[in-house]
């Protein structure tokens, strides 16, 4: 039986709307997802996301069949799902390049 | 295969001899006790703090008397907090040869250490009774470190295989880290073995968000986010997956032995007010709340790359992601990357981590025994004691 999805990316559960990408993609390469082909804008390693099908802003991400957050933004099928457009429902997501900003908000909480 | 036999009927596969420091300020003249027998079967830990802690008390005396160790010296500045005639009396009660040097009262660093050496040589020269042991008699601990979006697919889920076959054999096994379950609390507490535990599961991980959220800060790090990993949710269900498909038994907190087979989650997170900073300063600590929950082997599985091994209990690394196994090949044990390249499946690898436990628990040793990796971490916690819903009954 072939997939309707590129090899590349692995789908953990049925009820999931992202995919995992498992093996390095290119900007510019077009991956086959539910039968349709998407141009991947930029490079993706193994173990980044992408959309499986559109998600609107404000609906639940899913991964394993479970939630793993909220998008913050429309998101297109085949898009990066990633931390510009994916938040966490509880703690949020410290990145070394927004230190300052996680620091700040950490003297507010104290 | 064959363990060593222990005066208080547990069986270990490994002899070592312990070298522990009772303070930061013991530290030195303890590690230059254990330099000349590092290949020989002296370890050394031990706790940096001055004031005394009964968290602390307890993990070294569980420790002490883990089936994997065989004797016990003991160095004190002499000064410190730490009750170390109370430790001293634990672990001979339970059988094992054990002494203290007090540095103070001993000479000095010098002198100290060539008494601790020459009491160590005879320690590791002491027979041994020896014993048949088998499967059901292991426990089996697992953690995850270094995590990338690949520890979730391959490696964490062979694990939870390889946990469920060890179940099915009798085995006790245990995972951890309840920060790192935010987000599938009910999902888990479904599988509870009994009706009274599944409150318990979730009242664990609430706590642990409690803790983080005050902290400000998960156990979500930058390098997961660059490996693909975006929330905190997000990895819990990854990190979940490592404890396979069987009910859960009950609830351990560092230092508690699980009493009969089966899984078992352990709390690693501080009791009551938050009072002593991050619940686990690293991976290492982990481990060894694992080991002082009688823990033989450990299961470590890293998608970025943790090269790290432990005291007392091997650690067999299981390695999540195929470019970084060709990266750390000599650091890892299992290659759990190949599923992504359809070289293997996830019950494929499963049955290869199983067998590698009985192997490790035979005397093979692991990747990071080979390298001479012996880590050990021990700060100040608190808990209070387990609620009556969290073990099996009889």
């Amino acid at each position: 039986m072939s997939s309707p999805n590129d090899p590349r990316l692995f789908r953990l559960h049925a009820d999931d709307n992202v995919l995992t990408v498992i093996a390095a993609l290119l900007a510019g390469e077009t991956v086959r997802i539910e039968g349709t082909g998407f141009t991947i804008s930029d490079a993706l390693q193994i173990g980044h996301k992408v959309a499986a099908c559109a998600i609107t802003a404000g609906a639940k991400v899913l991964k394993y069949g479970a939630a793993i957050g909220s998008a913050t933004r429309d998101i297109a099928p085949g898009e990066h799902v990633h931390t510009h457009n994916l938040r966490s429902d509880y703690l949020p997501t410290f990145l070394r390049e927004n230190q300052r900003a996680y620091f700040a908000a950490q003297q507010e909480h104290a | 295969m064959t363990g060593v036999l222990r005066s208080d009927g547990r069986k270990g596969i490994r002899d070592f001899t312990l070298v522990v420091y009772l303070v930061e300020c013991a530290h030195h003249v303890a590690r230059e006790i254990v330099v000349p027998f590092r290949e020989k079967g002296a370890q050394l830990l031990g706790f940096p703090g001055c004031y005394p802690n009964a968290y602390a008390h307890r993990m070294l005396r569980q420790l002490c008397t883990h089936p994997n160790v065989g004797a016990v010296l003991l160095v004190s500045l002499g000064c410190e907090g730490f009750n170390r005639g109370e430790l001293l009396a634990e672990i001979r009660a339970n059988g094992r040869p054990a002494k203290t040097l007090v540095i103070q009262q001993s000479g000095g660093t010098r002198l100290t250490i060539d008494e601790g050496r020459r009491w160590v040589a005879d320690a590791l020269n002491r027979p041994t009774a020896s014993a048949e042991m088998s499967v059901d008699e292991l426990i089996v601990g697992t953690v995850c470190g270094g995590s990338d979006a690949t520890s979730g697919i391959t490696a964490n889920p062979a694990v939870g295989r390889a946990f469920d076959r060890l179940v099915e054999s009798g085995a006790r096994v245990v995972f951890e880290e309840t920060g790192e379950l935010i987000g599938c609390e009910r999902i888990m507490a479904a599988r509870a073995a009994r009706p009274e535990l599944a409150p318990e599961l979730i009242a664990c991980v609430e706590k642990a968000a409690r803790y983080y959220t005050t902290m400000g800060h998960g156990s979500f790090a930058p390098g997961n986010a660059e490996g693909g990993l975006t929330t905190q949710e997000e990895k819990s269900m990854g990190a979940y997956s490592k404890s396979g498909h069987s009910p859960i038994s009950g609830i351990l907190k560092p230092g508690d032995i699980p009493p009969a087979s089966g899984l078992y989650l352990l709390d690693v997170v501080p009791d009551g007010e938050v009072r002593w900073g991050f619940p686990n300063i690293s991976d290492i600590q982990e481990i060894g709340e694992l080991v002082a929950c009688g823990s033989h082997v450990t299961l470590f599985t890293t998608g970025r790359g943790s090269v790290v091994g432990s005291a007392i209990s091997p650690v067999i690394k299981i390695c999540a992601n195929p470019e970084t196994f060709r990266n750390l090949s000599e650091d890892m044990d299992v290659n759990a990357g190949r599923i992504l390249e359809g070289a293997a499946t996830l019950d494929e690898v499963g049955d290869e981590i199983f067998q590698r436990v009985l192997d490790v628990a035979a005397g093979a040793r692991t990747a990071s025994e080979t390298l001479g990796h012996a880590e050990f971490s021990l700060v100040y916690k608190s808990f209070e004691p387990l609620g009556p819903a969290c073990l099996p009954h009889g």
